[in-house]
């Protein structure tokens, strides 16, 4: 050791903490969870390596603006629990959101560590589900003191994302809440859509039951738009305010021949019957799922990678995901693709499905493509995918799932008066306060942005929070 | 809730039940479904609300044992419940005053049709019923039928009552009479929705059928109830249940209602093997 390198000691270089995970092959023929999570040494080290910026980058990433290094500071301390109630301030689903955020493009994206080039940001999504399932089995119980009723009553339409976040925000500030809820689980997408090894559906029973703690009052199997309407609970039930949160349910579809054959799936349809109805148990329980041998799924998002994810432990032979353009264009995330190929997913890239081809009986044989290469960006920016002339081939396979995206479910929307939409379908209201143009009525998650993912759903319920704080002036 | 208030047999494997649902009766119109589950890991299935008091608080359902769901809700005694149940879903059927209206039941199909014939009767509508059934005994309804109609017409195939034929021979007949029939509302097994469609296109006659395709969650989120409907295709969830039957591709409903033959088998031999489920306790039979 040099004498220059004994008079200023350098911090010892801690590289950024890997999550343990289920090994590849074995995972692939279960559905417990994939990622297992950070031990106390481990989240310690990581913890170590936040610099407690004092301008802190990272919080300007987060959409729902988490106070990620005093959060931190609390790990390194060794109090988890505060650490987790401090995430919790913003944040009234960490667990979720350590789990399914893409933090590498958001917060961890505008970490110091890694914008400057020294290398890795810190973990922050592992350090938020850390504390958050550690504050979960070891201080179960344990409840912020609430704040005197204010007397005022909001009712929230749909249990996803947005609406939990409403509900955890407003009810901390001492307001009533309802939350209506069609399917007759709590969590919207995050159990019917998101699959139990990427997000087990005993987290969201948890998070929700600590909303219910908290006081916030569920009602399920009750469509809003048919037992009610929005309008029926501003004026019959009286309430002060109501937040549409009712999602981007309704699967969309190629419009290509075949697409009503039998094994032909929304990801929609085969991810709720595997997931909330539990096909995957069949037939211990009720709900069947074609258990497709050679599976293929059109799309490159994160529901594809589900999707492809679920078939294959549901005990697939090979599962294929068709996508028009390359890899690097794949809107899924990073750790899901690489999740996936890791499992042995195959992706047949540039390629278009043009017919689904049947049988006799109508059931699903094969998918006829044709191969693309990608031309010039398009309106997105990203390079359109162009047909090659005469470059045809089938795959054969006997279950399709289509994952192309969800387009507004218009329920809510076409049974509430004044509720403007625009040409999509979605609730027009304002990004930052989720206010819409009528009176008393907010909106906000996918069913105003169209489909998105779970934390800008959650930035938005809370944004709607602080709007219906400050017009009802609740400090 | 959901407390089985009354229950009866009135058919072989046909079941009728008085259930207590106040929400769901206030809010209930005529065409509209219920989706039940009878036990936690229980599938989630459609049926059509084939009456209800929205002041009691009850809706009446009738079901015919064919699945597990359906074997299982047979074996309920009055005094317990069904686990959940989620509605009204589905459009209301449009009811105004059209002049004559023939609604045609075939089946376990009289019960969703007997709301609608009351309804079309309240509106003004001169309405005729044609009820049948393979033989005497797989009549139900009648005689809560005739109650709500000007008319009522029973067949059976086999000529154990009423008039010896299909519903469609009775329908034709009234076409031949010459008689001014504004629309025509059709509700059974899909073999006689396509045989109804059948005559009455031949003689421009308007006619609403009501399908029964796959469902899960019954709001239009995940589309395994699609069904084609002039070329396009629908939700039977949220953009039916009720279409022009005149547009319908019945071919296609029929190969998507058999998609689960297979396991549906699986399930209902499983449950035959549960306490519950047991032939020889068949505590609802």
């Amino acid at each position: 050791m040099s004498d220059q390198e004994q008079t200023k000691p350098k911090r010892p270089k801690i590289p950024r903490q890997k999550m343990p995970e289920q090994d590849p092959i074995e995972r692939g023929h279960n559905f417990y969870e994939v990622a297992l999570g950070y031990d106390n040494d481990l989240a310690l080290l990581e913890a170590s390596r936040c610099l407690h910026c004092k301008k802190p980058y990272c919080m300007s990433g987060c959409p729902v603006e988490v106070d990620i290094p005093d959060f931190i500071e609390l790990v390194k301390a060794g109090d988890y629990v505060g650490a987790a109630w401090k995430v919790k301030e913003k944040n009234s689903l960490p667990r979720i959101a350590g789990r399914v955020c893409p933090q590498e493009s958001q917060c961890e994206a505008k970490c110091v560590l890694f914008k400057k080039g020294k290398g890795e940001s810190c973990a922050i999504g592992r350090l938020e589900r850390f504390v958050a399932d550690y504050a979960a089995i070891h201080a179960p119980d344990q409840i912020p003191e609430l704040p005197k009723p204010t007397g005022l009553k909001v009712g929230v339409v749909g249990s996803g994302p947005a609406g939990l976040t409403l509900a955890g925000g407003l009810i901390k500030k001492g307001v009533a809440v309802t939350v209506f809820e069609a399917l007759h689980e709590l969590g919207g997408v995050l159990v019917y859509g998101i699959p139990e090894f990427r997000l087990p559906k005993a987290i969201v029973k948890a998070e929700v039951d600590e909303l219910r703690r908290l006081g916030v009052e569920f009602k399920t199997n009750w469509v809003i738009g048919r037992i009610e309407t929005v309008d029926d609970l501003l004026e019959k039930r009286k309430l002060d305010a109501v937040f549409i949160g009712s999602g981007a349910g309704a699967p969309l579809f190629l419009k290509i021949p075949g697409e009503n054959l039998n094994g032909v799936y929304s990801a929609n349809e085969y991810l709720t019957r595997s997931n909330l109805m539990k096909a995957y148990k069949f037939p211990e329980a009720d709900t069947p799922v074609a258990k497709g041998r050679r599976v293929v799924v059109f799309g490159g998002g994160n529901v594809a990678m589900d999707s492809a994810r679920t078939a294959l432990r549901l005990g697939a032979a090979e599962v294929t995901i068709v996508y028009r353009r390359t890899t690097a264009e794949l809107p899924a995330r990073a750790e899901e693709v690489h999740h996936a190929v890791e499992e042995g997913i195959k992706f047949q890239l540039l390629t278009a499905p043009l017919e689904i081809i049947g049988n006799e009986a109508g059931w699903a044989v094969g998918v006829k493509c044709q191969r693309m290469q990608l031309g010039e960006p398009d309106a997105s920016g990203r390079r359109r995918p162009v047909p090659i002339a005469d470059d045809f081939f089938d795959i054969e396979c006997d279950t399709v799932i289509v994952s192309i995206g969800n387009a507004a479910n218009p329920l809510v929307p076409s049974t509430t008066k004044n509720l403007e939409t625009n040409k999509w379908g979605n609730i027009v209201a304002d990004l930052e306060t989720g206010k819409t143009p009528k009176d008393r009525v907010w909106a906000g998650g996918d069913i105003v942005t169209g489909a998105a993912t779970v934390i800008l759903a959650m930035g938005a319920g809370r944004k709607s929070a602080l709007s219906m704080m400050s017009t009802f002036g609740i400090s | 809730m959901f407390e089985i208030l009354e229950k009866e047999r009135i058919g072989p494997g046909v079941n009728r039940a008085v259930i207590s649902a106040p929400d769901i009766a206030r809010a209930h119109q005529p065409g509209q479904f219920i989706i039940l589950r009878t036990h936690e890991d229980g599938e989630r299935i459609p049926l059509t609300v084939a009456d209800k008091d929205a002041e009691k608080g009850t809706i009446t359902l009738v079901w015919q044992e064919v699945g597990v769901t359906t074997y299982y809700m047979g074996t309920l005694c009055v005094g317990e419940k069904l686990h959940d149940m989620c509605g009204p879903l589905g459009k209301p059927t449009h009811v105004e005053k059209f002049g004559t209206v023939v609604g045609v039941g075939g089946g376990i199909g009289v019960a969703p049709l007997y709301p609608i014939t009351k309804a079309m009767h309240d509106a003004g509508n001169h309405v005729i019923t044609i009820v049948g059934a393979r033989t005497e005994g797989l009549l139900i309804m009648t005689e809560d039928m005739r109650k709500v109609c000007d008319e009522l017409l029973i067949a059976t195939d086999d000529g154990s009552f009423g008039i010896h034929g299909f519903v469609t021979q009775v329908l034709q007949g009234l076409i031949d009479q010459g008689k001014k029939i504004d629309l025509c509302v059709a509700i059974g097994p899909v073999p006689m929705m396509r045989a109804v469609v059948n005559v009455t296109r031949k003689a421009s006659l308007p006619t609403v059928v009501s399908l029964n395709p796959i469902m899960v969650d019954g709001t239009g989120m995940c589309g395994a109830c699609r069904v084609e409907v002039g070329g396009k295709t629908m939700f039977g969830c949220v953009d039916g249940p009720e279409f022009d039957g005149h547009e319908v591709d019945f071919d296609l409903l029929m190969k998507r209602l058999a998609m689960y033959k297979g396991p549906e088998l699986i399930a209902l031999n499983r449950f035959r093997e549960t306490d519950r489920g047991c032939q020889c306790t068949f505590p609802g039979g």
